[in-house]
């Protein structure tokens, strides 16, 4: 089973209509029909799918972990962002 | 009208049992993680689509037999699954290609029994309608992935082909009890679904770069109880429990 002919699908499963696809796992396949298939027997085995996406790995644009402060540390001093400064109306109840 | 009708489910029954512990045979063993899974997954569902039947079988003969009972505590002259069913695991695409030609003629039967004036095998055939399609689907891509993959694979893919071809004859065969049980509109006749199966044989075959095999002599007998050594050894391996600690449960 080489890379080549076998590569890396990253699968994406809805589990209720309404919400959103979440990432499940990844997996090799052969192309995309079969990656579905794949997809199928291996993340919805317990009743948790009604929709399934596959993505070839290779697709996937990741954010390097070294460019974690540039990207991520100014927004550690923005806590206004945060809805965490207002009251609630009792009203209101739960939100 | 009962004793046909009970040969007839057991039949439906064995074919499932067999073939879903032959299936089963890969688990662990699967040539990558993911096809482990997708046999799992089909050995699951026929050994289902067995429970379901024997469990009808038992109820309809009255003499108190379990799904148990039919499955564990038979001999091998008891069985009535095809030869198909029975023979050995193979390669991956002997087994891959046994599921194609099982499910190609299985799904569109079991489209046909689900309107059964039987309700209890119309019942049973919907819910297993869904399951073969689904075997379908997934053996006849790998088929066509294996015929026109690398030379080995197609190798092994028509190697495969001619050991498996003169076994596809019993699953068309009909016995007189039979006639008696598509006559009334509860059995399916295996010869309306001929045309259908050869449809998708020869569509999938076409894409897979492989030809059916012409005049080819069919084996037959596993309907009537009359199988090959790997059955006993099959069995010896499913039974073992049962007979070695009778009545056990977990």
């Amino acid at each position: 089973m080489t890379e080549k002919n076998m590569p890396l699908w990253e699968v994406f499963i809805r589990s209720r209509t309404g919400l959103s696809h979440r990432h499940a796992g990844s997996l090799h396949a052969p192309d995309a029909e079969m990656a579905l298939q794949n997809a199928r027997d291996v993340y919805t085995r317990r009743g948790e799918g009604l929709s399934i996406w596959v993505v070839p790995s290779s697709a996937i644009t990741a954010s390097d972990p070294a460019d974690k402060d540039t990207l991520f540390e100014p927004t550690a001093s923005k806590v206004y962002r945060h809805p965490t400064f207002y009251e609630v109306p009792e009203e209101v109840g739960h939100m | 009208m009962e004793a046909p009708l009970f040969t007839y489910t057991l039949r439906l029954a064995d074919n499932a049992l067999v073939l879903g512990h032959r299936l089963s045979e890969w688990c662990g063993h699967g040539p990558m993680l993911e096809e482990d899974l997708a046999l799992a997954n089909m050995a699951l569902d026929c050994i289902g689509q067995a429970r379901n039947f024997y469990t009808y079988a038992g109820e309809m003969e009255g003499k108190g037999r379990s799904e148990d009972d039919l499955a564990y505590l038979r001999d091998c002259a008891d069985f009535t699954n095809i030869l198909l069913v029975e023979r050995p695991r193979g390669d991956f695409a002997f087994t891959i290609l046994r599921q194609f030609l099982y499910s190609a003629f299985m799904h569109p039967f079991f489209e046909q029994l689900s309107a059964s004036k039987d309700e209890r095998l119309a019942a049973i055939a919907a819910k297993a309608e869904k399951e073969m399609a689904y075997h379908l689907r997934h053996s006849a891509e790998w088929v066509i992935r294996l015929g026109d993959g690398t030379e080995g694979s197609a190798a092994r893919l028509s190697e495969a082909l001619a050991d498996l071809w003169p076994f596809t004859g019993e699953m068309f065969e009909v016995d007189a009890a039979e006639r008696a049980l598509i006559e009334a509109g509860v059995a399916v006749d295996p010869a309306s679904i001929r045309p259908l199966w050869l449809e998708t044989v020869d569509r999938v075959f076409a894409d897979a770069l492989i030809t059916r095999p012409k005049d080819v002599w069919m084996q037959s007998g596993g309907r009537r109880g009359e199988h090959s050594e790997h059955l006993g050894h099959l069995l010896a391996d499913l039974q073992f429990m049962q007979r070695a600690y009778p009545g056990s449960v977990w």
